[in-house]
């Protein structure tokens, strides 16, 4: 099991992957907006989405888990 | 042929007892002697107080071999411990060895490297030394007087503990094998009794750890030949010494890639792109060596050669937190622009930033003063120093990044470039917020794209050209051959900061 955390401080304005999904190593789950940049949130594993914790428009804090990969 | 000699060469040669190699050799360690001849273009040269210590037979060199050898065909001075013997561990002739190797490094100004491979001090010994004039306190003494004068190097291939630490957190660089290597003041034994923490010794002070966390380390490797490698590709950029100017190679192209500068470029300031992108098309193919690889990833630090001439690079990347600067970025940007400076290599500045985090995170962290150092050390850096604008450069990012205040050489932008204390979507929220507010809904699209195009407008980068403000704009796919004319024109370039003993740093 691998947790996907937030690198920085800012708000979910784009899930990209879902529950269920195969994802790559690299491959983006999230994407943050922060600083007014957007901020690609990727997996860092090989695996299956088991579950995301947060939505669109949450703020999430830096190391606060976006998804957990199975 | 003295048959006494030759017995105590062989046996001072073969290390510790052969357990201990073969525990070594379980862990992927070499042999010191090996890891020497792996290191120099032929092998160690010249060794000193070989016999340290011969009159205690288990004690072969007192744990660690000190002398000179070649590297890409210069001098370079070497310690390096022994593991075989007592676990590298130091006494007072082991301390002696490197304070002496060390004076040599400073007499005849080159570099020193340290292989580092012990488990601290031997208590037994300690009054003979740890307190005295030459103790163990001397070794960090005169790391801290050769800092800047000649390259100093450590490559950890196993424990570095307590005092010791402080080995590798004087040097320029530290390369450290994953899995053997570690840091740490205390080891998890003593965390435990003395402050009831239970860890593991990775989790504490594993090479990991410290090269993507704490900063400590600055090159993970898998293995030690691989850690050797580094050390010597690394020195290929260095002079021996702060008098001379950084190395010069033959030029060679960079890498053919599919894509043109121009391409690789998003139009939208706010998505992010791969920095490495277009520092693979302006460098000599092959020719990045990386500092800082996994450690603050939104900055990038590395050595390089622009047409075979040595240059330093510090680049936002945007795929990596926005490009954003941190504590953590702050910092690493500010240890390698000074090691750049000591040693004559020029500085490029690739400019992608949305300026320095905000919140309470690293207002606790102290990210002013953090950043506060990234300042001084770019500007007080008397290299050359070219900025180039990539894409937005906002607020106190322009600053950081060698902005036209500090003194580079050149600051060139690319057509992309956007130079503001913010950008167009927050400058909008700033002025009009309250304007934007008294609106109907219906109304505030309208009025915010007008002002985001009168911002736009007003900070258009021909208007700065114009204003004086960059040196040129130039077509992204010159930008390497105008960097390559730059540098060269700029080799001469030869002034003092400023006249002091020493500034006040922000540390």
């Amino acid at each position: 099991m691998n947790e996907v955390k937030a690198s920085m401080a800012g708000s979910v304005w784009k899930i990209v992957a879902q529950a269920g999904d195969q994802v790559k190593n690299g491959e983006d789950i999230a994407i943050l907006e922060s600083m007014k940049m957007e901020i690609p949130i990727p997996s860092e594993a090989d695996g299956t989405v088991k579950e995301l914790k947060v939505s669109e428009g949450d703020f999430v804090n830096e190391g606060d888990v976006i998804a957990i990969i199975e | 042929m003295n048959e006494t000699l030759e017995h105590m060469n062989e046996k001072v040669s073969s290390g510790g007892s052969p357990k201990y190699h073969e525990k070594n050799q379980e862990k992927g360690k070499m042999f010191v002697r090996e890891r020497l001849s792996q290191l120099f273009d032929d092998d160690l040269n010249i060794e000193d107080a070989f016999f340290a210590n011969c009159m205690d037979g288990s004690l072969p060199a007192d744990g660690v071999v000190t002398g000179i050898g070649k590297v890409n065909g210069e001098q370079v001075c070497v310690m390096a411990n022994d593991s075989t013997v007592k676990a590298g561990s130091w006494g007072a002739r082991t301390v002696e060895k490197i304070i002496r190797i060390q004076e040599t490094a400073m007499k005849l100004e080159i570099p020193m490297l340290y292989l580092v491979d012990s488990a601290g001090a031997r208590i037994t010994d300690q009054v003979e030394m740890f307190p005295n004039r030459r103790g163990a306190g001397r070794i960090f003494h005169n790391q801290i007087k050769l800092s800047g004068r000649v390259p100093q190097i450590c490559l950890l291939f196993g424990p570095s503990a307590a005092g010791g630490a402080y080995i590798p957190a004087f040097c320029d660089i530290v390369v450290m094998v994953d899995g053997n290597a570690s840091m740490y003041l205390g080891s998890p034994r003593m965390a435990e009794k003395v402050i009831g923490e239970k860890v593991t010794l990775e989790e504490m002070g594993g090479a990991n750890m410290h090269c993507s966390v704490s900063g400590c380390g600055d090159v993970l490797t898998k293995d030690e030949p691989e850690a050797i490698a580094y050390a010597r590709n690394y020195l290929s950029y260095f002079p021996s010494n702060f008098r001379h100017p950084a190395k010069r190679q033959e030029p060679v192209r960079p890498a053919s890639l599919e894509k043109t500068i121009s391409e690789i470029i998003p139009d939208n300031q706010n998505a992010p792109f791969n920095m490495y992108d277009l520092i693979d098309r302006l460098i000599d193919e092959g020719s990045f060596c990386e500092i800082k690889k996994k450690f603050a990833p939104e900055i990038i630090t590395g050595l390089s050669r622009i047409d075979g001439r040595t240059v330093g690079i510090i680049a936002n990347q945007p795929r990596a937190k926005g490009g954003v600067l941190f504590p953590d970025s702050a910092d690493k940007s500010a240890k390698f622009m000074q090691l750049c400076d000591a040693f004559n290599i020029p500085l490029l500045f690739l400019v992608d930033i949305p300026g320095f985090m905000i919140g309470t995170k690293v207002e606790r962290a102290g990210i002013i003063r953090h950043g506060a150092k990234m300042l001084s050390a770019m500007s007080e850096a008397t290299v050359p120093k070219i900025s180039v604008i990539v894409r937005k450069a906002y607020g106190a990012g322009l600053y950081a990044m060698a902005g036209p205040a500090f003194e580079p050489d050149a600051c060139i932008a690319l057509p992309s470039a956007q130079i503001a204390v913010m950008g167009p979507e927050a400058a909008v929220n700033a002025v009009y917020a309250n304007k934007i507010a008294e609106l109907d809904e219906a109304d505030r699209p309208a009025f915010i794209k007008e002002k985001h195009e009168e911002y736009k407008e007003n900070i258009d980068i021909y208007r700065l050209a114009s204003e004086l403000v960059v040196d040129d704009i130039i077509q992204p796919d010159r930008l390497r051959d105008d960097l390559s004319l730059r540098f060269e024109a700029y080799s001469n370039k030869n002034v003092t900061f400023t006249e002091r003993k020493h500034g006040v740093y922000p540390v």
